[in-house]
């Protein structure tokens, strides 16, 4: 199978990961979509790094996940915040801050 | 020399492996900063609740001002820079100088964030910051919380984390220290958004809407990244731009590269189409936060900016700069015309910030030794007076918190004379009258802007300064000109916040009438541009 293809499936996970963050609703998916445009973006690190023949990309590939874990942390942690107050994790519930 | 090379390399030796070399003293400061932080997570979890905030505060400021002094240093000796840490970070004139900046703005917003007042009436009592976060707005364990007096003191070690993550920022060399940077400083800041003690509501939806955006914008900025490594096969700034100069690769990754990398700093600015986090989150923020977001997070922001736009895709500059004229020309002008509609102070001046975001990029577009220098000046400049002005914010305050409605700002000169006259030395500052340092920094970058040949920007530019001087001159009308409210806002003043605010007014002074020893600072450091 040609990298080629690896691209091709990372740039269509990375696509479904920002048209996810620009169409849904609750804020918890809309966290799993940016997670999967993080994968998304593993993959072609990875891809790249079989293409060129060096190590660079799949020890990026590890930065990231740890990065990923840590704002997965940061980030539940303000949701749950969100939730608990106002009893709802939509971000279209989220609006008094406008204008 | 690729990876796999080093590892047969190593695997032939028989297995001694050769260690890094770092070079501990140029990236003192860094270590110095992020050690802080973390003795100030142990300080949490030793020592016990009354001491916390007194042992705290004295270290954050020590290990601000060690890291200040250390980068004082680091300038002086100036040998011929290289690269530190095995090509990871470029510690050189501009990252210094920018480095500074952002310690000794980082410094002034510790006073603010260190301000715990008296619990007087409408006073500051306990700080900005909520008691405990966990506990619900409204609650009985919020009130238990307030009873107890128990003051928050995890915003220390998490500005420490935010600050280590800024200065490490501007100094990255390669796009995978530049993410880990993004993210070192932008988590802390998610987290510090959500804490304020009053109108907590606002600010959990300031820390929601932050994270959610900030976390789309950092996933575009390391696609960027991933697809810039399948162009160059690396991700240091100094290879991409042998690759460019060699004219090999692919450009469709390339160009792709770039303009998912360009979205992520530019959403870290606040540019325009990129932009819209900013007023939300600026006035949902506690404010001694958002004074620190709005002068060092802007700094660090411009410093990754211009290292990856100087190095990296320096002969590429046909290429970007029509796209970063587009959004200079909107960054300056919607930011300065929806300014004018809002009637939030804090909102106000984030508009304002989008709109000085613009002024600052079109130093970013001369690409010249001139545009580096009048750029870095012009951040420094606009640090002290943005922090000056969110400071007097902290001060004008109403039984529940800041007087955030412009109209309650109605008279506040007849009130108090001093505080409205030191907010309107700031907004003219903001507005670029002469004499203040607002307008030595916009002349610096307009000037290298017009010889590098983009004067129908800076034309736009100065429509748009001219545009933002009718609001901020709205305000000092209100201020000065209408009767004051009956039961209008009262100045609440602490030791800590006033002398932020006499810091700010100082260097916005200092750096307008005598701005000589600062712009050739500047020129200094930028005169040897950045180190590959």
């Amino acid at each position: 199978m040609s990298p080629g293809h690896y691209l091709a499936l990372s740039t269509i996970l990375f696509t479904i990961g920002a048209v996810g963050v620009l169409v849904r609703r609750n804020a918890i998916v809309v966290f799993m979509c940016v997670e999967l445009m993080l994968n998304a973006t593993n993959l072609a690190f990875v891809t790249f790094a079989r293409m060129h023949g060096n190590l660079d990309g799949q020890i990026i590939a590890f930065f990231v996940m740890v990065v990923a874990a840590a704002e997965v942390v940061v980030g539940l942690a303000i949701i749950m915040t969100i939730f608990r107050t106002r009893r709802s994790s939509s971000v279209d519930d989220a609006n008094l801050l406008k204008y | 020399m690729s990876a796999s090379n080093q590892v047969s390399a190593v695997l032939a030796q028989g297995g001694a492996i050769p260690a890094p070399h770092i070079e501990y003293g140029q990236i003192a400061p860094m270590l110095l900063v992020f050690g802080v932080a973390i003795a100030g997570v142990v300080v949490e979890a030793f020592v016990g609740r009354t001491w916390r905030y007194t042992v705290q505060v004295p270290l954050a400021f020590l290990g601000l001002a060690g890291a200040f002094v250390w980068t004082i240093v680091l300038g002086w000796r100036d040998k011929p820079f290289h690269v530190a840490a095995e090509g990871a970070l470029g510690v050189d004139g501009p990252t210094l100088f920018l480095q500074g900046t952002i310690l000794v703005l980082a410094l002034i917003s510790l006073l603010l964030i260190a301000e715990r007042g008296s619990s007087g009436q409408g006073g500051v009592g306990g700080g900005h910051f909520t008691a405990q976060a966990a506990a619900l707005p409204g609650t009985e364990a919020e009130q238990e919380t307030m009873a107890a007096g128990i003051t928050q003191t995890e915003v220390f070690p998490l500005l420490m984390f935010a600050v280590g993550g800024m200065v490490m920022f501007p100094a990255s060399n390669d796009l995978l220290t530049m993410f880990v940077a993004l993210e070192v400083l932008s988590l802390p800041l998610y987290l510090l958004c959500g804490l304020a003690r009053r109108r907590r509501l606002l600010s959990q939806e300031a820390a929601v809407k932050y994270f959610l955006l900030g976390a789309f914008s950092s996933a575009f900025f390391l696609y960027g990244t991933a697809l810039l490594y399948g162009y160059a096969g690396s991700v240091r700034l100094s290879d991409i731009a042998a690759q460019l100069s060699r004219d090999a690769g692919s450009e469709t990754l390339l160009l792709g590269g770039v303009a998912l990398l360009s979205v992520g700093l530019l959403f870290k600015l606040g540019a325009v189409p990129f932009h819209m986090w900013k007023p939300d989150v600026y006035q949902g923020a506690p404010t001694p936060i958002t004074a620190l977001m709005a002068s060092c997070t802007l700094v660090a922001a411009f410093g990754a900016m211009l290292r990856v736009f100087y190095v990296a895709f320096e002969n590429m500059k046909w290429d970007w700069r029509p796209a970063m004229w587009g959004v200079a020309i909107l960054t300056m002008v919607i930011g300065a015309v929806i300014a004018i509609t809002q009637t939030d102070i804090k909102r106000m001046l984030a508009y304002s910030s989008i709109a000085h975001a613009g002024f600052l990029l079109t130093g970013v577009i001369a690409t010249s030794a001139d545009g580096l220098s009048g750029t870095l000046f012009y951040l420094a400049a606009y640090g002290f007076t943005t922090i000056g002005a969110f400071a007097v914010i902290t001060m004008v305050r109403d039984a529940g918190g800041e007087a955030a409605h412009l109209s309650r700002w109605a008279g506040l000169g007849k009130r108090s004379p001093v505080v409205a006259g030191t907010f309107a030395f700031f907004l003219l500052a903001f507005a670029g009258i002469p004499l203040t340092s607002g307008f030595t920094g916009k002349f610096a970058v307009f000037k290298a802007a017009i010889e590098a040949g983009a004067t129908p920007l800076v034309i736009i530019g100065v429509l748009s300064s001219a545009i933002a001087a009718f609001f901020y001159v709205r305000v000092i009308v209100v201020m000065f000109f209408s009767e004051p409210e009956a039961d209008g806002p009262t100045v609440v003043v602490g030791l800590p916040t006033a002398a932020a605010v006499a810091l700010g007014l100082t260097a916005t002074v200092v750096l307008g009438v005598l701005p000589q020893p600062m712009l050739d600072l500047a020129g200094h450091a930028a005169s040897q541009m950045f180190v590959r």
